[in-house]
C-alpha cells in the first residue's frame, strides 16, 4: 500500500489504497522501473482498478496503449502481464503489472474497459498462453491456429521450425445484428485476401454483404508475421536495428530513432547534437514520404491515379537523400545506439534544401486535384468515421487519432530530439473520416517540411556523429588501425555486443502512424530479455470490422489506405 | 491552413481535456457540389501532360535498364572481398564479420596461411545472397578492409544455390574503379602499421580470453 503522503499528492495512488491490502503494490526500491510508475496488481481486481483509473476524473487513464507479456521461468508465477495506460487529459503514464503462475494463467480481460484491448489479449494469449476471461473472440492472432505452443516462452527454442500441414482454413461465424436476416438467401459472404491485389500486404477480409453494404465482418491478420520480438531475443542490441527497419518499410528510419532512443535511455547515453538534429531532420523526411505513401494509396483505391506519381515522386527523392546518408533506401539502417551509422555526407545540407523545393509543388497539386473534388468527397466524408471518445478507447494514436479531434502528439505532448525548440503545430479535424485522415496528413507534411526548413536554418552542429563512448559505438576505422585500445574495443563490441544494464523501460516515439514504442527489458546479459513493440496500427486495424459496418465493399477498401496498415508493423 | 489557425484551443497539449463524442463532418460548398474544382485539377494534371511532352529533359521516370540511377559513394550493394597487391584475398579469417552479421548469412573455413605474419585465410568464403539484409555490418566489423560493398544491386538467382556467392566471385567483380565501389570505410594508406597492430591485438585478445579476463581491463592496463 502506498505511504499515506504519497496518497495524498497522486490521486492515482488514492483510487489503489482503496483496495484490499496487497492487490495493488507499486514497484519501488532497486531494480524498479524508473521510467514511470509501475503498479503490481492482484487479478482478482484488475477490471475494477482499470475502471477506476478511467473514470476517476483525477487520474481519466483513457487510453490503453499497450499489454504485453513477459515470461520469467524462475519465478513461481511466471507470465507477468504489462498494461502500459496513458492519460491524455493528464499527460501521465502508468504500467501496470498482473504476474499469473503457469497452471493458472488466467487474467479477466479489460475489453469491457477499453475496447482496444481485443488484439493486445489475443497476442498474449497466442505467445504466452494466458487466457483472459470473457474476452470476446479469444483465439491466436499472429500465428496460424493449428501452431502449438507459445513462441514467446522462454523454454521455446527459437530455432525450431514449423512445416504446417494443416489445410483447414479459418472461416469467421458471422452473425447479422440484431434485426437483420442472416439467413444464407439474403445474404453473401465473400472474402477479400490475404493475397489480393485490394489489401495493401497480407490481410485477410471476410465480410457478410447485403446487397453492397457490409453487415458483418472480420479481419484475420498474422500472415507477415516474423517473430521479430523472439528473433531480438537472439540478437545483441546492435542486431536487432535492421530488424526495426522491417516494422513500418515506408518510414524506417523513425523505427532506427524509435528503438535506438529507448536503448540510450537504459544506456543513459547521450546522443551527440549533430545525430540529433540529423535524427529529426530525417525522421521529418521520413514522415513525409510515409503519408505521401498513405495518401497516394487511399486515393488510388478511389480510382485517382495521377497524383500518386506526383506523391510517388517525393517519395523517390527522398529515398535520395536517404540512400546519400546510409547507403540504402528502403531498409536503411541508418541509427546506431548512441548516434548515426556514419558522418552526413558533404552536401546533405543542400540537399534537403533542395529538397525543400522540390516536394512542396508537388503537395499543391496534389492538394488541387483532390481537395474540392467532389468525387473524392463523395467516396471518403463520413466514410469509416469515429468520434474522438471511440478511438480513443480503441487505443488509436496518431494522424488517424488527431483527425478524429484529439490532439494527441507525442511531439508535442513529450517532446524529444529537437521537437521542443522549433514552432509547429499539431493539426487536427473533426470529421474522424476518411477525408479528414487524408487531409490530416497533408496539413502534417507542411508542418514537417516546416521543421526541417527551420532546423536548417539553424545550422548543422558541430561535433561527432556518434557518441564517443567505446563500450557503446564501434572506434573509427583509423583509431581502430592506428591505436591497441580501439582495436580491442573493436572485437569486443562486435563479439559481445553492447552490454545494457538490467533494467526496463517503455519510451515512445512519434511514427508515421501514431505512437510508436518500444518495451525492452534487459537482463544484462548482452542481449535483450524482452522487446516488445507497440506498433501503432495494430490498434488501428482492430476496429476495422467495426468500422465498416454499413458501409460498402469499396469504401471499405478505400478506408484501409487512409488508416495506413502496414503489414510489416502489425505482425511484427 | 485555416483548419489549424480556427481552433487553437485544440493545440494546448497535453490537455486534450474532452474528447469529441461527435463527427463534424466536412460541409460540400456548391462550387463543389456543381463538380467545378475538377476544372482546375484538370489544369494541373494537363501542366504535366505538357511539361513531359515537351520538356523532356526534366521527365522523371528513367528508362532502365538502359538509364540508371546515380546511386553514392555508400550504396550497400553486392559485396568484393578485397585483395593484397598480390592478387591474394586480403580476408584474414578472424570471423568478425560472421559475428557481427545479424542474419547469419557469411560462412567462413579458415586455413593456415602459408606467410606466418598472416596466420590465417578463408578456405571458403560465402555470402548467401538471399538472406543478406544489406545492413553493411559486415563492413564495419571488418578489421582488414577486406570486405566492402559496391552499387551493384543487379543481383537475381535461377536457383537458392546459385544465391550463395562464394569467394571467388566475391573477388571477381572487384575492380578498383572508385564509382563502382559503395559502402566501404575509407582506406588510410599505412598497410604495415595495421598488419602490426592486429598481429599485437590477436595475441592480447587471445590472451585475455584464455586467462578468462574481460578484454576492457587489458586495455585499461
Ligand atoms: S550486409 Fe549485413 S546481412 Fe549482409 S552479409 Fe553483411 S552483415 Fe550480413
Ligand atoms: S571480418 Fe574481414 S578479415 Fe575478418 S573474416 Fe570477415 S572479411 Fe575476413
Amino acid at each position: 500500500m502506498p505511504p499515506e503522503a504519497a496518497v495524498a499528492l497522486d490521486p492515482a495512488a488514492a483510487i489503489a489504497a482503496g483496495f484490499p491490502e496487497g492487490s495493488v503494490v507499486p514497484q519501488e526500491g532497486p531494480g524498479a522501473p524508473t521510467d514511470q510508475p509501475t503498479w503490481v496488481v492482484r487479478r482478482e481486481v484488475l477490471r475494477d482498478l482499470c475502471r477506476a483509473l478511467r473514470d476517476n476524473p483525477k487520474t481519466r487513464f483513457d487510453l490503453l496503449l499497450d499489454v504485453c507479456g513477459v515470461d520469467y521461468p524462475e519465478r513461481e508465477e511466471r507470465f507477468e502481464s504489462v498494461y502500459h495506460l496513458y492519460s491524455m487529459p493528464r499527460g501521465r503514464r502508468l504500467r501496470l503489472k498482473v504476474p499469473v503462475a503457469e497452471g493458472d494463467a488466467r487474467i479477466p480481460s479489460v475489453v469491457p474497459v477499453w475496447k482496444g484491448a481485443d488484439w493486445f489479449e489475443r497476442e498474449v494469449y497466442d505467445m504466452f498462453g494466458v487466457v483472459f476471461e470473457d474476452h470476446p473472440n479469444l483465439r491466436r492472432i499472429l500465428t496460424h491456429d493449428g501452431f502449438q505452443g507459445h513462441a514467446l516462452r522462454k523454454d521455446y527454442d527459437p530455432a525450431r521450425r514449423w512445416i504446417l500441414t494443416e489445410d483447414k482454413i479459418y472461416m469467421p461465424k458471422l452473425v447479422a445484428p440484431p434485426g437483420r436476416s442472416d439467413s444464407m438467401f439474403e445474404r453473401m459472404t465473400i472474402n477479400i485476401g490475404p493475397s489480393h491485389p485490394a489489401m495493401h500486404g497480407t490481410f485477410r477480409f471476410v465480410a457478410m454483404v447485403d446487397g453492397e453494404e457490409i453487415v458483418a465482418s472480420e479481419v484475420e491478420i498474422g500472415y507477415l508475421h516474423r517473430c521479430m520480438e523472439k528473433m531480438s531475443e537472439t540478437h545483441t542490441w546492435q542486431q536487432v536495428i535492421p530488424y526495426t527497419d522491417r516494422l513500418n518499410y515506408c518510414s524506417s528510419f523513425i523505427n532506427n530513432v524509435a528503438y535506438c532512443r529507448t536503448v540510450e535511455k537504459l544506456l543513459g547515453v547521450e546522443v551527440p547534437p549533430k545525430a540529433v538534429w540529423a535524427r529529426t531532420i530525417l525522421s521529418e523526411f521520413s514522415r513525409v514520404m510515409d503519408h505521401c505513401v498513405a495518401n497516394g494509396s487511399s486515393l488510388v483505391d478511389t480510382g485517382a491515379l495521377t497524383n500518386f506519381w506526383y506523391f510517388f515522386q517525393v517519395r523517390e527523392e527522398i529515398y535520395g537523400l536517404l540512400e546519400a546518408v546510409c547507403g540504402a533506401r528502403l531498409t536503411v539502417s541508418a541509427c546506431r545506439i548512441g548516434g548515426l551509422l556514419a558522418d552526413l555526407p558533404p552536401d546533405f545540407v543542400a540537399r534537403c534544401r533542395r529538397l525543400l523545393e522540390f516536394i512542396p509543388p508537388l503537395i499543391d497539386d496534389v492538394e488541387k486535384l483532390i481537395d474540392k473534388n467532389r468525387i473524392w468527397i463523395d467516396r471518403s466524408v463520413g466514410i469509416a468515421a469515429i468520434s474522438g471518445e471511440d478511438a480513443v478507447n480503441w487505443s488509436w494514436t496518431g494522424p488517424c487519432l488527431r483527425a478524429s479531434g484529439v490532439a494527441y502528439d507525442v511531439r508535442k505532448a513529450h517532446p524529444y530530439d529537437l521537437y521542443d525548440t522549433v514552432d509547429w503545430q499539431v493539426p487536427v479535424l473533426y470529421g474522424g473520416d476518411t477525408y479528414d485522415r487524408y487531409k490530416v496528413r497533408m496539413l502534417e507534411i507542411r508542418q514537417s517540411l516546416s521543421i526541417i526548413r527551420q532546423l536548417l536554418d539553424r545550422g548543422m552542429p558541430e561535433g561527432p556523429f556518434v557518441v564517443d563512448d567505446p563500450h557503446v559505438a564501434l572506434p573509427s576505422k583509423e583509431a581502430c588501425y592506428n591505436q591497441m585500445e580501439s582495436m580491442i574495443y573493436h572485437f569486443k563490441l562486435i563479439m559481445d555486443g553492447i552490454q545494457v544494464p538490467p533494467g526496463e523501460t517503455y519510451l515512445m516515439t512519434e511514427g508515421a502512424n501514431g505512437e510508436l514504442g518500444f518495451y525492452v527489458v534487459s537482463d544484462g546479459s548482452g542481449k535483450p530479455y524482452r522487446l516488445h513493440v507497440r506498433a501503432p496500427c495494430f490498434p488501428i486495424f482492430s476496429t476495422f470490422s467495426d468500422l465498416m459496418r454499413g458501409h460498402s465493399i469499396s469504401d471499405a477498401i478505400a478506408t484501409l489506405g487512409g488508416l495506413n496498415v502496414i503489414a510489416g508493423e502489425l505482425e511484427r | 491552413m485555416t483548419e489549424l489557425e480556427a481552433r487553437p484551443e485544440a493545440l494546448q497539449l497535453p490537455g486534450v481535456q474532452d474528447h469529441p463524442k461527435e463527427v463534424r463532418p466536412r460541409p460540400m460548398s456548391l462550387g463543389e457540389r456543381l463538380y467545378l474544382p475538377l476544372l482546375a485539377g484538370m489544369t494541373v494534371t494537363l501542366r504535366h501532360f505538357f511539361q513531359n511532352i515537351f520538356r523532356t529533359r526534366e521527365r522523371v521516370t528513367i528508362q532502365y535498364p538502359e538509364e540508371r540511377r546515380d546511386y553514392s559513394h555508400r550504396y550497400r550493394g553486392h559485396h568484393i572481398l578485397t585483395t593484397r597487391p598480390d592478387g591474394s584475398v586480403r580476408c584474414v579469417a578472424c570471423f568478425l564479420c560472421a559475428t557481427a552479421c545479424p542474419a547469419d548469412c557469411i560462412h567462413i573455413e579458415a586455413g593456415e596461411h602459408h606467410d606466418v605474419n598472416v596466420e590465417k585465410y578463408p578456405v571458403v568464403y560465402e555470402i548467401d545472397m538471399l538472406r543478406c539484409v544489406f545492413c553493411g555490418y559486415c563492413v564495419d566489423a571488418c578489421p582488414e578492409e577486406a570486405i566492402i560493398m559496391s552499387n551493384n544491386y543487379d543481383m537475381a538467382f535461377y536457383s537458392r544455390s546459385q544465391s550463395i556467392v562464394g569467394k571467388e566471385d566475391l573477388m571477381k567483380p572487384f575492380t578498383f574503379d572508385p564509382g563502382k565501389l559503395g559502402y566501404r570505410p575509407r582506406f588510410p594508406e599505412e598497410e604495415e602499421k595495421r598488419a602490426a597492430m592486429r598481429r599485437e591485438a590477436f595475441d592480447l585478445v587471445a590472451a585475455a580470453k584464455a586467462k578468462g579476463e574481460p578484454q576492457s581491463r587489458v586495455a585499461a592496463g
